[in-house]
């Protein structure tokens, strides 16, 4: 969706060098079977959440998207309803093989961790303390947040790149409204989606113009 | 109840549940345990509490406590119907809206809106890392790991999985 973006594309044109997240190709798109193999790759993999994973699996291994159609893709994704890496598999899979891709990818991100959970609780239901385990997960939070702040950083990448002020000033005020102030999310969403598609209306007719 | 009315329990809480959880699966976990714990009485409040950190540890999605939920309540069956219902509807409504979006046309509004809401994606997660931070970095050591991770896989490509174990080890050992 960025193709009709005028300032995005002359951006990336002249990153062809040294930018990594430019897609190899459009042209060949996964089978199913790769779909479903690098979604249950990515899912295994994560532990404390897998949007780390999966960007850099589609954004820096297998090149499927760019760095702003990933952003673009999962923001949609993040404002529909529903776990949004969920969201992700579907749309995503779609994009690339239709339907038949979206569930195979779907397939993929749920059904080996759903497998994996089944056999934890049928454990759990038997031998019920997790006191050892909760250790360890106190350690592995702090460092999937980290990671996460990592992930959130390279998101920010092509909009810092871009200078793109009206962007990065909406990206901090929904930081500060719901992660310092912590106003209720409905409330500031309905106020920041208005204004943000507002902007970025005024901002394109100027460019355009 | 018998068990099929208990698996259409789940499938109807956790199919309306999901519709109204935007903005993650994190923003849905406060009125799962309501529904879980106050409301069907499913589980106590400890195996709710020992159901999150089972689906923290685990891998994939950190939504699939569901699953945990439905086995609960009604076995495999339970926990197969509980994952689907959480799942399916909303990824099929993505499916959907952004077939919508992406629609050759003339209008440049679809692309426009996707636009707009990559700033507001990427604040929100900055605020979840932010309010996930000042809840699992009680210590100062705590606080140094998660420093740490976060410049690390910055500016390397190093395997998470290798961040995420030095994590375990070091809560296993009781030194986060």
């Amino acid at each position: 969706m960025t193709e009709d973006s005028a300032p995005a594309a002359q951006e990336r044109d002249q990153e062809r060098d040294q930018e990594p997240d430019r897609p190899a190709t459009h042209a060949v798109p996964p089978g199913l079977l790769a779909l479903f193999l690098a979604f249950a790759r990515m899912s295994l993999a994560g532990f404390g959440g897998v949007l780390v994973f999966a960007r850099q699996a589609i954004v820096e291994q297998h090149r499927w998207m760019t760095a702003d159609e990933f952003n673009e893709t999962f923001a949609l994704c993040h404002f529909l309803p529903g776990p949004n890496i969920v969201n992700l598999s579907m749309v995503f899979g779609a994009r690339l093989r239709g339907i038949a891709g979206g569930i195979a990818a779907f397939a993929g991100l749920l059904l080996p961790p759903t497998l994996i959970m089944t056999v934890l609780a049928i454990i759990y239901a038997r031998f019920g303390d997790v006191e050892v385990m909760r250790r360890i997960l106190a350690g592995i939070s702090c460092a999937a947040v980290g990671l996460l702040i990592a992930v959130v950083f390279r998101m920010m990448i092509p909009l810092l790149k871009r200078l793109d002020a009206v962007a990065l000033i909406l990206m901090l005020g929904l930081f500060l409204a719901i992660g310092v102030l912590r106003l209720p999310l409905q409330a500031v969403l309905l106020v920041a989606i208005p204004v943000s598609v507002g902007a970025t209306f005024l901002m394109r007719r100027k460019v355009a113009a | 109840m018998n068990a099929e009315n208990q698996i259409w329990a789940l499938i109807s809480t956790f199919g309306l549940m999901s519709l109204f959880a935007v903005g993650g699966a994190a923003a849905a976990e406060p009125e799962m345990h309501r529904i879980a714990v106050d409301v069907h009485h499913w589980m106590t409040d400890k195996q709710f509490a020992d159901a999150y950190a089972i689906a923290q540890l685990s891998p994939g999605p950190n939504v699939l406590i569901v699953t945990l939920i439905g086995y609960a309540v009604a076995g495999i069956p339970g926990a197969l119907a509980a994952t689907l219902a959480m799942c399916l509807p909303t990824a099929l409504l993505a499916y959907y809206v952004s077939r919508l979006l992406n629609r050759p046309s003339q209008s440049r509004w679809p692309g426009l809106i996707q636009a707009a809401l990559v700033p507001l994606s990427i604040g929100l997660m900055a605020a979840s890392a932010l309010i996930l931070a000042q809840s699992t970095d009680r210590t100062i050591a705590a606080l140094l790991l998660t420093a740490t991770v976060a410049v690390v896989a910055s500016v390397s490509r190093i395997n998470p999985l290798w961040l995420l174990l030095v994590g375990g080890l070091l809560g296993f050992a009781g030194i986060v």
